[in-house]
């Protein structure tokens, strides 16, 4: 694809602190090449705020080569930007034409509060985590990989299940800030193993739990997190994710 | 939600197919006697009784899991996802329940009503359920209100139904594949049945 340069117009979400209010400031940025990924398109204006004395652009990244979790701008309305299955570091300017204006805000959540900028704190996920996303294994020498017979199909699904980043795209896109996905991917991943089996009650029951404590909203299956996912983790999932809640609830003690 | 919500589903299918016996063109002989059936026999008239209980609950669980998740994004997007991830009717199910809602109201005072207090509440004489209709229906508003409610149930059934089954857990392929088959059928042939109904009398399609 040929290379262009384009000028654009920046909305972008500016809030100093937890406190600040927050108001949209408009950004205007020149000479942007169709081969810069969006986050450069960020250092460039913000090298031009730092020079001019200005307080640069707050936005969270770290890899930028899509595998971290760390990116999270919700751009034009739709979280990760206008590609499908892809994050914000991946975007390229290519995806703009010349003369475009570009609404940029953070993720919006009560569970996710703006830090600053477009940095949200997204701890409440680690805390879901810290509840039950893990295994207990005991020291000792390493079990054989191949010890434990886990079929092909499974290993896949589970596959797909822990490509998930972390990055709450699934909780900014959906209408009631829900972190099904998100939770159903972590439990899903573990339930379809066996070194997970041995503590699936507890951990479904206690992600839950935590999950409604750090105040995301109910899941209505509406489809709007598997469409803005960027590692495309499946719907699938969060009937797991209730399958399992369901006998744990059911069965459990 | 998922439970109250296939009960309603499975209430539909015998409402639907009861009402379906107007189109017998008998002059209402076999749905009166279908009608009969229902209201002046103990059994049907106690599982109504749950019928209500199942809808308030629906209402009430409704209400709740909307007002929690309304709560939830104190600050909202300039820009809207829309359309590009999720349906409007998915995303608008508590507004649809609402029309819906209205329409059953209005449903409940033109036949429920009138008939159950004809009766004493108790097992007492019916009206004819079949005139009552041709009464009610041969205003064109209230026809224009009941296929407009109809509309509504649809776009409320081909959300609910699928949603209803992910809810309870169902994640086998095949299962899932007729799941998602079967809701659109439903809520499309169902709705439309019940639709042609008012439709029907004043069109004078029936004898």
């Amino acid at each position: 694809m040929e290379h262009y340069n384009m000028n654009l117009t920046l909305k972008v979400w500016r809030q100093s602190s937890k406190q600040d209010s927050g108001r949209f400031e408009t950004y205007p940025v020149k000479n942007i090449s169709s081969e810069m990924s969006f986050l450069e398109m960020f250092d460039v204006l913000n090298e031009e705020l730092i020079r001019d004395g200005k307080d640069p652009i707050a936005f969270d990244h770290d890899c930028r080569e899509g595998i971290c979790g760390m990116c999270s701008m919700v751009i034009d309305g739709k979280p990760h930007g206008p590609w499908k299955a892809n994050t914000v570091c991946q975007l390229h300017m290519r995806a703009y034409n010349d003369g475009d204006t570009i609404v940029i805000e953070p993720w919006r959540a009560n569970a996710f509060p703006v830090l600053k900028d477009l940095v949200v704190d997204r701890s409440s996920f680690d805390r879901i985590i810290q509840a039950g996303g893990y295994i207990s294994v005991n020291t000792g020498n390493a079990v054989d990989a191949n010890a434990l017979p886990i079929e092909k199909d499974k290993a896949d699904a589970s596959f797909a299940a822990a490509a998930c980043i972390g990055c709450g795209a699934c909780v900014a896109a959906c209408k009631n800030s829900s972190a099904m996905l998100f939770l159903s991917a972590k439990v899903s991943h573990l339930a379809l193993l066996p070194q997970g089996s041995p503590e699936r009650k507890t951990r479904v029951m206690n992600m839950v739990a935590q999950m409604d404590k750090e105040g995301f909203g109910g899941c209505t299956n509406t489809g709007a997190c598997e469409a803005t996912c960027p590692k495309e983790i499946s719907l699938s999932n969060i009937a797991r994710l209730n399958q399992e809640y369901l006998l744990a609830s059911l069965t459990s003690e | 939600m998922a439970l109250t919500g296939i009960f309603l589903i499975l209430f539909l299918i015998i409402h639907v197919g009861l009402n379906a016996c107007i189109w017998a063109n008998d002059n209402g002989a076999m749905f009166t006697q279908g009608a009969h059936f229902m209201g002046a026999n103990w059994v049907p008239r106690i599982l109504e009784i749950g019928l209500f209980a199942g809808l308030i609950l629906h209402i009430v669980q409704g209400l709740m899991l909307e007002a929690a998740n309304r709560s939830k994004r104190a600050t909202k997007y300039a820009v809207s996802y829309g359309n590009r991830g999720s349906k409007w009717y998915s995303r608008s199910m508590g507004l649809l329940g609402t029309i819906v809602l209205l329409f059953l109201i209005l449903h409940l005072a033109d036949f429920w009503l009138p008939n159950r207090s004809h009766q004493g509440f108790l097992l007492g004489e019916e009206i004819d359920l079949y005139k009552k209709m041709q009464d009610v229906f041969s205003n064109l508003w209230v026809v224009v209100i009941y296929v407009l409610g109809c509309i509504s149930l649809g776009y409320h059934l081909a959300h609910g139904f699928q949603s209803a089954f992910r809810t309870l857990g169902v994640t086998n392929k095949r299962y899932c594949g007729l799941i998602s088959s079967t809701g659109m059928a439903f809520s499309i042939i169902v709705p439309l049945a019940f639709a042609m109904m008012p439709i029907s009398f004043y069109l004078g399609w029936l004898s």
